[in-house]
């Protein structure tokens, strides 16, 4: 096969705005692991939800697409922490597997719901008039709404490293992570912390639905799939820290944006079997800690 | 051929000498519409096709005449083994007689075999798979409304027919996808027109981006879809996006009336594909819809799985009511079925083929722009008609065993 | 810190007997059956679930591992059971030297499942070592990726037929004595199946190599510092678990008589995550109570659609929150037994 710049620039782009959602999912991923030690198997169904809440915020309240870039997260977010409240709390002190099974059922429950109230076809939701259309780059047409996403979602992105890693706020997140009762001892509300902390992670994994919801049709079962390549990724980043999985998301959206170029059949397993290079190799993923 | 009729002719000879001699009194039949109640196919078939087929009953005017027939449906949850397992219970437990609707082809396959072991009728309306007809037929089933050749080929000749004569194809990679794009590009190159490229894409992908690349440079005057469902919808919308509708013309192999809606005219508009039935293709169907649509969810009217629903439960119960009664005995029913011509309002006047192909016109539609649009659900634009003798599988080329004694 | 498998109660002598009338009386119970007016094909689907739930347990159970990945398994050694039984071809490309295929026409039913025990035994292989790598959340990740790479794979192979699957597979005639297309016949052999496998994972958890897996279990550092090599015990026990949630898989493939990607869909995975967990993690008999439970409800509950769903994930929820032990565990923890 030759290979065509312009068509390998253009794929290599695309790659980049997959890239964006998986650097966003891991990041809330990494982020409610961090704090609270569960891998959240409901972050593909709230995803979901945070596109579904935009849909409803147009249909049943006539509120556009930039309200809801804001308001989806905190609607979906609080309804996170009312799961992190009722539910999550109660099996802190348990093996962490149990954290994996009681997600794993609130997607169930999550998905379910939905595809009995609205089927499992999708709803449309428009791009923005502000973002429409398209500039012509030379090597390829790059809708502009594509190109938004790709830089918001970077924004995004640095904001929450810098939240976590350069404030006060964020010294004292990581803090509690390493050791609570200590950090309880200073008079900081630690089980309050963890409650938010779920809930800005579960945030960004609706605020990746509402990005999705103008490209993607909003399904209720459009994030089951999803997560478990966002697993992969996790797996092949390592969750120790917050740059590497916001890193490895973008750099894999760009591995899988080549494979679609050079051997399409192969793009929806390039991810997993990536991971399982990574694991021959380095166990405990590029960036991770051991276990 | 002429074997054929006569084995036919023979078949009903006896269930018509046993039905006198044996239990001429028996008027219990149980129909089961086996679909997809909550899934993806939930809208194009489900409760609407169980509505489809009690409204066959009703009208069939049966129960008036002393017969007692029920309707019930059941979830399949698109997993051949529920499919099947629900299938085989029924026949067990239910004394079921007839199968109608399974909309998803791995489950319509599952259930094709179950019903041949049990003896019972199957008129599939909801399942695509051309193999119901070929190497998977059986002398208990009836396949109905349409199928994956008959999508095909309504589109690949009509468009290429019309002007769009060079194709790139977005093909589903697995069996399904290629056999789309294999029936297209048999009926498009018959038709004077040629395949310049194609590319397959993994089966429930999200991002189209990259495929619609390839086929906007490969200047393509039409890009065919051989896939199905979600994919089918995004890249549509998707398309749509990367401004590829103003200038190449898209073809959907396989699309039903509820994706037209979910995608919106906005994104939809010009696109083309095939279909048996639309609710406002003449007076005939506007009077059953307008019935329909005032029982059925949100007032929709029938998409073509329903409506296929409808008219082969109506056809078999005037099968059962030429037998006078005894409907047990599945390949008697579906013998005297394929004897007796078809007519409804729905689909007009048509056969069902030896191999239990249902045959009758198939239509080329075309997507209406917004503006066009008058009404809720008005949607289509007659672009061409397909005569039901062209429109499917020609049977010297179906590989059904049936065909070959 | 409580771990997830606090059912289990250290062997005793007691305990052993306890499960040794339990395993009478399930006998008796199944053998009987046929004449209770039970569906059988209810009955032999439970089975077959009920067996690869036991498989699953091996592993999460007593070996501390939980994989979100085990459909792969079962649905590998349906598809190549029944291809083998339907077809019996076996073909494959080596780059530069060429194409190969090997027809030998349909199989009997006993080297049917035979290929399919080996094509489990090489997934499990396989995958096992990879696994391995990663301990606890990680490593139910890594399952759930590899399943779900090897269904993306069974997509596209042709001799899976994709969406449509294998169907109407023969039957055929066991050891060319048992005509399989006889339902009694077909249950007492999926019966004896079943028992076969059950008693396979009896002997295990109550042999040395189950008791090194449980003091790994409990405690990894301390079996390594004894000088066990522990990642080959993790194996063993991983790919006895595979191949024999592969026996399951090709089991059920006589009954339903169709192999689908159903089988090897996450959601396979996560049912039998379900189903052990309803009857009771780390219990022997936990399994097999919660397959009949779970293919009971579903079988009731069919007609309500996608509330199926959500019921199972209301379940699952319930389970983590209060019910842990599951029905068997709440029941051996009451009579302070090891069932």
């Amino acid at each position: 096969m030759s290979i065509n710049l312009q068509a390998l620039s253009a794929q290599l782009l695309v790659g980049l705005i997959n890239g964006s959602f998986y650097a966003l999912l891991s990041l809330g991923l990494a982020v409610i692991f961090g704090m609270l030690n569960i891998i959240n198997f409901a972050h593909g169904a709230l995803y979901m939800m945070g596109a579904f809440v935009a849909y409803f915020l147009l249909n049943l309240a006539g509120i556009g697409y930039w309200p809801a870039l804001f308001l989806a997260p905190i609607i979906v977010g609080i309804f996170g922490m009312i799961l992190e409240r009722t539910m999550l709390q109660w099996i802190a002190n348990l093996d962490h597997l149990y954290g994996l099974l009681l997600t794993f059922g609130l997607a169930l429950i999550i998905q379910g719901v939905f595809q009995n109230y609205f089927g499992s076809s999708g709803l449309p939701y428009a791009i923005p008039d502000a973002l429409k259309g398209g500039v012509n780059l030379g090597f390829m047409f790059l809708p502009i709404y594509r190109g938004w996403v790709v830089i918001f979602s970077l924004i995004v992105c640095i904001a929450t490293w810098f939240l976590i890693e350069r404030t006060r706020l964020g010294a004292y997140l990581r803090a509690a992570t390493e050791n609570p009762t200590l950090v309880r001892a200073f008079g900081i509300n630690v089980p309050l912390m963890i409650t938010l902390t779920y809930g800005l992670g579960v945030g960004l994994a609706a605020l990746a639905g509402v990005l999705s919801a103008p490209i993607n049709q909003v399904r209720p079962l459009m994030g089951a799939d999803l997560i478990i390549v966002v697993f992969a990724v996790v797996v092949i980043g390592g969750m120790g820290s917050i740059m590497g999985s916001v890193i490895t998301g973008f750099a894999l959206g760009i591995v899988e944006g080549l494979t679609k170029y050079f051997y399409p059949e192969a793009s929806n397993t390039v991810v997993f079997v990536l991971m399982v290079l990574v694991l021959l190799v380095k166990p405990s993923g590029l960036t991770g800690r051991t276990t | 051929m002429s074997h054929v009729i006569a084995r036919l002719l023979l078949g009903t000879a006896i269930a018509v000498t046993t039905v006198s001699a044996a239990a001429a009194q028996d008027k219990n039949v149980k129909i089961g519409v086996l679909t997809d109640l909550s899934g993806i196919y939930a809208d194009l078939a489900g409760p609407g096709s169980t509505l489809a087929a009690q409204m066959a009953v009703e009208d069939s005017g049966l129960k008036a005449k002393g017969w007692t027939i029920d309707v019930i449906s059941g979830d399949h949850q698109h997993k051949p083994d529920i499919g099947a397992n629900l299938a085989r219970q029924w026949f067990d437990r239910e004394k079921m007689d007839m199968i109608t609707d399974v909309p998803n082809s791995g489950v319509a396959l599952a259930v094709n075999n179950v019903v041949k072991e049990k003896n019972g009728v199957y008129i599939n309306s909801g399942g695509g798979t051309s193999d119901l007809t070929n190497a998977q037929c059986t002398p208990n089933t009836i396949h109905w409304t349409y199928d994956t050749y008959d999508l095909a080929y309504g589109t690949g000749t009509a468009l290429t027919k019309a002007g769009g004569d060079s194709w790139f194809f977005l093909t589903a990679d697995y069996a399904f996808g290629s056999a789309l794009e294999r029936d297209t590009t048999n009926a498009l190159t018959a038709a004077g027109g040629k395949v310049t490229g194609s590319v397959k894409h993994p089966l429930n992908t999200s991002d189209f981006s990259s495929f619609l690349l390839q086929a906007q440079s490969s200047g393509a005057k039409v890009i065919g879809l051989a896939n199905a469902g979600g994919d089918t919808s995004t890249t549509i919308k998707q398309a749509a996006e990367f401004g590829i509708s103003k200038g190449q013309k898209l073809a959907a192999l396989l699309l039903f009336i509820t994706d037209v809606k979910s995608i919106g005219l906005d994104l939809a508009q010009g696109l083309s594909f095939t279909e048996t039935f639309y609710w406002d293709l003449n007076d005939g169907t506007r009077a059953f819809s307008k019935r329909y649509a005032e029982r059925s969810k949100g007032s929709a009217p029938p998409t073509m799985v329903q409506a296929g629903v409808y008219s082969g439960t109506l056809h078999y119960l005037k099968a059962l009511e030429a037998m006078g009664g005894n409907p047990h005995d599945g390949a008697k029913v579906v013998a005297k079925m394929k004897e007796m011509p078809t007519d409804d309002p729905l689909f007009g006047k048509g056969s069902i083929q030896p191999n239990g192909r249902k045959i009758h016109p198939s239509y080329l539609f075309e997507v209406k722009k917004p503006s066009e649009s008058k009404a809720p659900w008005d949607y289509y634009k007659l672009v061409a008609t397909i005569p039901a003798d062209q429109a499917f599988t020609p049977l010297d080329k179906s590989t059904c065993s049936l065909l070959k004694k | 810190m409580t771990t997830i498998t606090d059912n289990s109660i250290p062997a005793q002598t007691r305990g052993t007997k306890d499960e040794m009338i339990a395993f009478v009386i399930m006998t008796a119970l199944l053998v009987a059956v046929p004449f209770s007016g039970l569906y059988p094909f209810f009955v032999m689907q439970a089975l077959c679930f009920a067996l690869f739930a036991c498989a699953f347990n091996l592993l999460i159970g007593y070996g501390g591992l939980l994989s979100f990945g085990h459909a792969m398994f079962m649905g590998t050694a349906g598809y190549v059971t029944a291809h083998m039984a339907k077809v019996g071809t076996i073909g494959f490309k080596l780059p530069l030297i060429g194409e190969f295929m090997i027809n030998m026409g349909p199989l009997s039913p006993e080297l049917s499942i035979v290929f399919g025990l080996i094509a489990a035994l090489v997934l499990s292989v396989v995958t096992g070592l990879i696994a391995i790598r990663r301990q606890g959340i990680y490593f139910a990740m890594i399952t759930l990726a590899l399943s779900q790479l090897i269904f993306f794979l069974y997509l596209q192979t042709p001799f899976t037929h994709g969406e449509d699957g294998i169907q109407g597979i023969p039957q055929g005639m066991l050891f060319g004595l048992f005509d399989l297309s006889q339902p009694i016949t077909l249950y007492y052999v999926i019966m004896v199946g079943f028992l076969l496998g059950f008693l396979i994972i009896f002997r295990t958890i109550n042999s040395p190599f189950g008791e090194v897996l449980k003091a790994i279990r409990e405690n990894e550092p301390r079996a390594v510092s004894l000088g066990y090599k522990t990642d080959q015990y993790k194996l063993l026990a991983f790919i006895l678990s595979g191949v024999l949630a592969g026996f399951a898989g090709s089991l059920k493939v006589f009954v339903a008589q169709n192999a689908s990607l159903t089988d090897v869909h996450w959601t396979m995975s996560g049912e039998v995550v379900l189903i052990t967990l309803v009857g009771g993690l780390a219990t022997l008999y936990g399994p097999v109570v919660g397959a009949f439970v779970i293919i009971a409800m579903q079988q009731y509950l069919a007609g309500f659609g996608q509330w199926v769903t959500v019921i199972q994930g209301v379940i699952f929820v319930v389970c983590v929150l209060t019910f842990r032990r599951g029905i068997v565990g709440e029941i051996a923890h009451l009579f302070k037994r090891s069932l």
